[in-house]
């Protein structure tokens, strides 16, 4: 009997991420209308721990893989432990965060239960008794809609911000299920990690992104960006302009060759809006651009925009927003 | 060192994407390119291949054109190329990796490159699903590679940074921009490329039956997103508009 929805419990510096309780919420309504339960993966040293936040959110039971082999991540240690307990439990769908982690995981174990995968879905729902995906491609300039028809489990990794977070039920209690795992040979041998210091959150997760392009005309100048993300708690992204012109690394750029980004407010300065850009970051829900040029594409997918200088308008927003947020602070 | 690189052929960046009678991703009109991801991976592969005196095979799966990239691919320095055409009608990324893992094991290789993704289904699964059936350990992202005495030493893209892993060859790898700045095909390249050798196949050539590489998933249907409506834009001297787009943030759009 294949039954169970599963949501595996991605975690770091001891907290669950946000993707897994959006997660939970869509497995919690999939499982009530098919009858199952919802259980959570979680893999590491020292994680049972988060076990009562899972079942808050939503989880019947929490399966906990505890290894001193699984401190850090390894496709090889992960891979054994979830497809072990999968090919064990046989679950109806595993869902994982479409986070570098997940990612990485979610293939492998595919094809390890030589089962389909869907990636980077914004929309899990079950119609006609199949549990259905959604999921963009072309970066954003289209979407398909699959299903698995026969091969279980059903896979998918989730696009972090597109699913709610359910409300948590304080004291609601899931069932611990300790699962000895036997991590055996991990051909990834991690020798070092570079962590950069940033207090602000990742671009595939933030709320807000404050975004720079050639515009910025250097990167000295993207510090007006990051002072403004800092007041709003938010990421700072680039073009693909701005990152070949050297203003930004690669890991900030927003497009179709780099992040594809949901987030609730995108703020576009000094951004043209070339099409692979848009692609990017079509679906945010409220677009914000700031260009001098008022012809600027980007100004066609904008919800709101200020024709002006950047170098003007940006600190200006940025003195608002304290304004505004500081106050509420003070309350 | 005898590396395989996989090639996809994609949609160019700049394409517009319609959907045609059938309700199907429309071709017509759309020019093709390597994905961008597998050019980091090709030219890394030239480069191991310049350092070690190895040779490097590309393999790209699907119509006849895909022979496009194949010969941009030797024209890079490339030494010879497998196009597999499957001729199927529905394929997900199971049934690609399941044809290129068998592809793969008829050749001899030390390391196995392709692209991290590819820019038109952004899938991010196939190298990853090569490596699981043909046992080899595998490095997502990477951004930095040395081989070494029959070792890979990958530094990786992970959130918020990267870290350095070791793997035992052979190995699969994944580029992400920012390993190295693929190269122009040279003249004498191109020229070159046209007497390399590139072997065609069929699945029948793989031994692989249909059934055998049967899609595990089925798309249901494609559809364009909404397009946006254009909003509106703020007047004013820029303090007067910056403090009213703040209010409307909060009043209106509520996400604030």
């Amino acid at each position: 009997m294949g039954k169970g929805i599963w949501v595996y419990a991605e975690h770091k510096n001891g907290k669950v991420k946000k993707v897994t309780y959006e997660m939970l919420g869509a497995a919690r309504q999939l499982a009530d209308q098919l009858a199952e339960e919802v259980a959570a993966v979680i893999i590491g040293k020292e994680v049972g721990e988060l076990a009562p936040a899972l079942g808050e959110y939503g989880a019947d039971k929490v399966y906990v893989l505890e290894n001193d082999a699984l401190a850090e991540y390894t496709t090889d240690g992960y891979t054994r432990a979830l497809a072990g307990l999968a090919l064990e439990h046989r679950p109806t769908a595993i869902f994982l965060g479409c986070t570098v982690q997940g990612r990485d995981l979610a293939a492998q174990v595919a094809q390890r239960l030589q089962t389909g995968l869907c990636t980077d879905c914004t929309k899990v729902e079950l119609q006609d008794g199949q549990i259905t995906l959604t999921r963009p491609i072309y970066a954003g300039k289209a979407f398909v809609q699959a299903i698995s028809p026969e091969a279980r489990p059903v896979m998918a990794t989730i696009r972090p911000n597109v699913l709610p977070v359910p409300q948590p039920q304080g004291g609601r209690a899931a069932e611990v299920v300790q699962v000895d795992v036997e991590p055996g040979d991990i051909r990834q041998i991690i020798k070092e990690v570079v962590r950069q210091v940033s207090s602000r959150p990742e671009l595939t997760e933030a709320d807000i992104i404050v975004s720079g392009g050639r515009g910025m005309k250097s990167a000295e100048n993207f510090k007006i960006l990051e002072e403004l993300a800092d007041v709003l708690g938010a990421a700072v992204g680039a073009s693909r302009a701005a990152v070949d012109a050297g203003y930004a690394p690669h890991s900030m750029q927003v497009g179709q060759t780099g992040k594809t980004v949901s987030p609730q407010l995108y703020i576009a300065c000094g951004i043209s809006g070339a099409i692979q850009h848009l692609a990017g970051m079509g679906s945010s829900k409220v677009i914000v651009a700031i260009n001098k040029d008022p012809e600027a594409n980007i100004f066609k997918v904008a919800d709101y925009g200020i024709v002006g200088d950047l170098f003007e308008v940006v600190p200006l927003l940025t003195r608002e927003f304290r304004k505004l947020l500081g106050k509420e602070k003070e309350c | 060192m005898k590396v395989v690189v996989f090639t996809k052929q994609t949609f160019d960046t700049e394409a517009k994407i319609t959907l045609d009678a059938q309700g199907k991703i429309n071709p017509e009109g759309v020019s093709l390119i390597m994905n961008p991801y597998d050019e980091f991976a090709v030219e890394e592969a030239l480069r191991i291949k310049e350092k070690t005196k190895g040779e490097v095979t590309v393999v790209s799966m699907g119509g006849p054109k895909a022979q496009d990239v194949l010969r941009q691919a030797l024209a890079m320095g490339a030494d010879r190329a497998v196009l597999i055409t499957p001729e199927l009608e529905e394929m997900d990324e199971y049934t690609t990796a399941t044809i290129l893992a068998k592809a793969v094991s008829r050749m001899e290789y030390d390391l196995i490159l392709g692209g991290w993704r590819a820019i038109d289904d952004g899938s991010a699964q196939v190298a990853g699903r090569v490596a699981e059936i043909l046992g080899l350990p595998v490095v997502n992202m990477v951004i930095k590679l040395e081989i070494d005495g029959g070792k890979a030493l990958a530094t990786r893209e992970i959130e918020g940074g990267s870290e350095m892993v070791e793997v035992p060859l052979p190995a699969v790898i994944t580029a992400q921009k920012g390993l190295n700045e693929p190269r122009y095909p040279t003249m004498k390249g191109i020229m070159q490329a046209k007497k390399k050798p590139m072997e065609k196949l069929a699945l029948s050539d793989l031994g692989l039956t249909a059934e055998e590489v049967a899609p595990k998933v089925r798309a249901l249907k494609y559809f364009l997103p909404s397009p946006r409506a254009q909003g509106k834009i703020v007047p004013g001297e820029p303090a007067e508009a910056a403090a009213a787009l703040v209010r409307l943030l909060r009043e209106e759009a509520k996400v604030i």
